[in-house]
């Protein structure tokens, strides 16, 4: 700086590097095609104040490109084993911890809380992932069962991923309620397209850098920071999306999450309504999730076989 | 009952004779037919005590409808009426919804899980007691065989409230969460093709649960679910538990509208259920849907052919085809698709159609005019698109509405045939070279309720079981329905699951 000339002598100041917030579609970062991009403002900074940063501003184009990379990464996800993907999502907490400082920077901007609080959230989302880790291999175990026929057959029924989902993303809790909509879903074997939070993006965004180095194929997760109202209908129209969270479409005026159900119904889409609650509250995401976040995306298949010689 | 039963005529249209080493009938020695045909083996119609009127079942009464509307209900076989049933309308809807919260509120929501079971039991026996006769009403008002209703339908009946009464005090332990809750008023339409089975699917998990219903039954077949209204009553079911309102479209669309009720289970058409999803959206009531499908039933060169046949012959023929889950696509692997087609044919010309009140009549009477209309059109699309159209050379009865088994072969995937649901006893064949050929054309449609798996090759059949979008997956087998075993689709088929551990999530908060 001009007036420091001690410190300029001394140690000469660098200019920091800043990053280009970015979509995350079919394993890559590109910006929105539409070339839109939208700034984002830390919760609670004074007016005039400048801008975290330009989030990509997905449009209904990056809506349809989402959808054909989640269906194409769709059937290999699901055909991984168990295992895998249980090893997979304990690979994405192992890369969050190594992020805790960024995200938790980002977090504090996002939701306007202390560093300290901040770091509580980042926390409790690394516990998130490995809870989901863990989850990978025991739905089937825990949603499907023998069922003992009143005849000679074999007969089973076990949980299946229900294929491309939809997720409007909380717009409050920025990386905890991110992940504790998305998780689930993935955990089952299905993919998704994620409309994060409209003013709080960017640690989605971050987070969606730290899957794609987590071994979470291309395609499994598609994060499109931009507006839940404007591509919510998108989504919840499109023919090839086979679910929809509207998690994040709970304080929608236009369209509201009612009108977004109805466009899903359409299509006969399995619709996850967001949860009743009083104005302006929202889940608590630190409590321990239920298991229906994984099974509402989930459809139960039964395999019949007669026994004999 | 006059309907005549009618077997094979001897001869399929090739003009090859059934038993090749036979010589020719010759005009003046009886025909193989005669010979070894069937005399009538009519069960006896008296043993269904049918009223001339019925009333509507609301809060425990039997009422007449508010505004004195009324339906009538024939026997499609001979289209003779059978009763004058009420026509439910939304004061009625409205009176039964209130009934029904009243006594969520009352006696059946403070009575103990184990006493609410135990109600389910003495139904159940109930049932089992009036089998016989539960099955000839059903066999008059529908038009399926008498076989199927006696051995099939009337018995899953019983043993659906057998099976959801053990879960009643249980419920804790049915991996639902900690502590299950009624969801609280259902109300539930169902469809005609099994009138009171799926109202077994329908009432017996949602008071397991300990929810209170008010039952649409389909138009065309109200009389069972009214019988049902008095075995209730026998029963000494509190007042209001179950009502069952008798009517049209119309009045299933007064009870999905009905902002007192907590949830809507609807079995029908995919259209309907489409519109019954938007209706709800945006409220709090909750909603399952069964809906409409159009399984692939796939053979494989490594099949058990005489199963199959038999397979493929019950996946569609089985209750007229009048069956959501019915094997109506069979893609045949390209090598076998000759033979199967043949043996097809032979086994379908033994098929008896007629009098469904005969014990051996195999294919009843479609269920009503406007359903054979919808029949008839596709098929006639089917024939218009190219594809082969053959049907059984049976006589059908000049009375009520009749549809000789059909199959279509030489068809394409973008025949309509193919794609539409006919829900009637027709046969689209269509053929595949390798597993995953099948598996695409397989899953190449908006429905996934169920499909068939014909191979000897263990391997292949979970291969497949894995890749098909269907909710229920037969393999070398084909509709088996029982309570212990979750049905319900994937896709356009609809949501939730009916029967099994998973059927109960759709009643329980």
């Amino acid at each position: 700086m001009p007036t420091d000339t001690a410190a300029a002598s001394e140690a000469p100041t660098r200019l920091d590097v800043r990053k280009t917030y970015k979509l995350a579609i079919g394993g890559k970062f590109p910006r929105s095609e539409s070339g839109r991009s939208y700034p984002v403002f830390a919760t609670g900074a004074e007016a005039g104040a400048l801008p975290l940063a330009h989030a990509a501003h997905a449009s209904r184009k990056d809506v349809r490109d989402a959808v054909v990379a989640a269906r194409s990464a769709q059937s290999g996800w699901a055909g991984a084993t168990a295992y895998n993907r249980g090893q997979v999502l304990y690979r994405v907490a192992e890369m969050l911890e190594g992020r805790a400082e960024q995200l938790s920077a980002e977090v504090a901007d996002a939701e306007g809380i202390d560093r300290r609080d901040a770091g509580a959230v980042v926390r409790a989302t690394v516990d998130r992932w490995v809870w989901y880790a863990g989850w990978t291999d025991k739905i089937a175990q825990v949603a499907g069962n023998a069922n003992p026929v009143a005849g000679p057959y074999f007969n089973l029924s076990v949980p299946e991923p229900t294929g491309v989902i939809a997720v409007l993303a909380p717009q409050r809790s920025s990386l905890l309620g991110f992940t504790s909509v998305v998780a689930p879903v993935i955990a089952a074997g299905n993919a998704c397209v994620v409309v994060t939070s409209w003013r709080r993006p960017l640690p989605a965004a971050t987070l969606a850098e730290v899957l794609a180095t987590s071994d979470v194929p291309g395609g499994v997760v598609n994060t499109l920071t931009g507006s839940a109202a404007e591509l919510g209908p998108w989504l919840a129209a499109h023919a090839d999306v086979d679910g929809i969270d509207l998690t994040g479409a709970a304080e929608l005026d236009s369209p509201t999450w009612g009108e977004l159900e109805a466009a899903a119904a359409e299509t006969l889409k399995r619709v996850r309504r967001p949860a009743e609650l009083p104005a302006g509250a929202e889940e608590d995401w630190q409590a321990i999730p239920h298991l229906d976040r994984i099974l509402t995306f989930c459809e139960i298949k039964t395999v019949w076989h007669p026994k004999g010689r | 009952m006059s309907a005549p039963s009618v077997g094979r005529d001897g001869t399929d249209p090739a003009g090859m004779s059934l038993e090749p080493s036979s010589p020719a009938p010759s005009p003046l020695a009886p025909s193989a037919a005669d010979v070894f045909g069937y005399s009538p083996a009519p069960e006896s119609a008296s043993l269904a005590r049918i009223a001339a009127s019925y009333d509507l079942y609301i809060g425990g009464q039997f009422r007449a409808a508010a505004d004195g509307r009324t339906l009538t209900t024939i026997n499609p076989a001979t289209e003779q009426t059978l009763a004058v049933v009420a026509h439910g309308g939304a004061a009625d809807v409205d009176a039964a919804v209130a009934a029904a919260r009243r006594a969520l509120s009352g006696p059946w929501g403070s009575m103990s899980a184990t006493e609410r079971g135990k109600f389910l039991f003495r139904i159940s026996r109930l049932i089992a007691e009036r089998a016989r006769e539960l099955a000839v009403v059903e066999t008059l008002d529908n038009g399926k065989p008498i076989r199927e209703t006696r051995d099939i339908d009337i018995p899953l009946v019983a043993a659906h409230f057998f099976y959801h009464a053990g879960w009643a005090d249980k419920l804790p332990w049915a991996g639902l969460g900690p502590d299950p809750r009624p969801v609280g008023v259902v109300g539930q339409i169902i469809p005609w093709n099994f009138p009171m089975l799926m109202l077994a699917w329908k009432v017996a998990p949602a008071l397991a649960c300990g929810n209170t219903v008010v039952l649409k039954p389909a138009e065309t077949t109200p009389l069972t679910a009214l019988l049902f209204a008095e075995i209730c009553a026998d029963a000494g079911l509190p007042d209001g538990v179950v009502n069952i309102v008798t009517g049209d479209g119309e009045t299933g669309g007064a009870l999905v509208d009905h902002p007192g009720m907590d949830k809507i289970a609807f079995t029908g058409s995919t259209a309907v259920g489409r519109s019954i999803a938007r209706a709800v959206a945006g409220t709090r009531r909750r909603v399952t849907l069964e809906l409409g499908g159009k399984a692939a039933n796939i053979v494989f060169d490594d099949a058990p052919m005489d199963e199959t046949i038999e397979g493929i012959v019950d996946g569609i023929f089985f209750n007229q085809g009048h069956v959501c889950c019915a094997g109506s696509r069979l893609l045949v692997q390209e090598s076998v698709a000759d033979e199967v087609v043949e043996r097809l044919q032979r086994r379908m010309s033994t098929l008896r159609v007629g009098d469904p009140m005969d014990k051996n009549t195999d294919v009843g009477a479609i269920n009503s005019a406007e359903q054979l209309a919808r029949i008839e059109a596709l098929v006639t699309v089917g024939e218009g698109e190219g594809a082969h159209r053959w049907s059984v050379p049976c006589q059908l009865p000049d009375q009520g509405f009749w549809f000789a088994p059909t199959i279509f072969t030489d068809v394409q995937p973008a025949h309509r045939v193919a794609r539409e649901e006919i829900f009637g006893p027709v046969l689209s064949v269509l053929t595949f070279r390798t597993p995953d050929e099948a598996v695409a054309q397989a899953n190449s449609t908006p429905y996934g309720l169920s499909a068939g798996i014909w191979t000897d090759k263990g391997s292949k059949i979970l291969w497949l079981a894995d890749r098909l979008k269907a909710g229920v997956v037969w393999a070398n087998t084909f509709n088996r329905f029982d309570p212990t075993s979750p049905f319900g689709g994937y896709k356009e088929s609809g949501y939730g699951r009916e029967g099994g551990r998973q059927g109960l999530a759709a009643y329980v908060a």
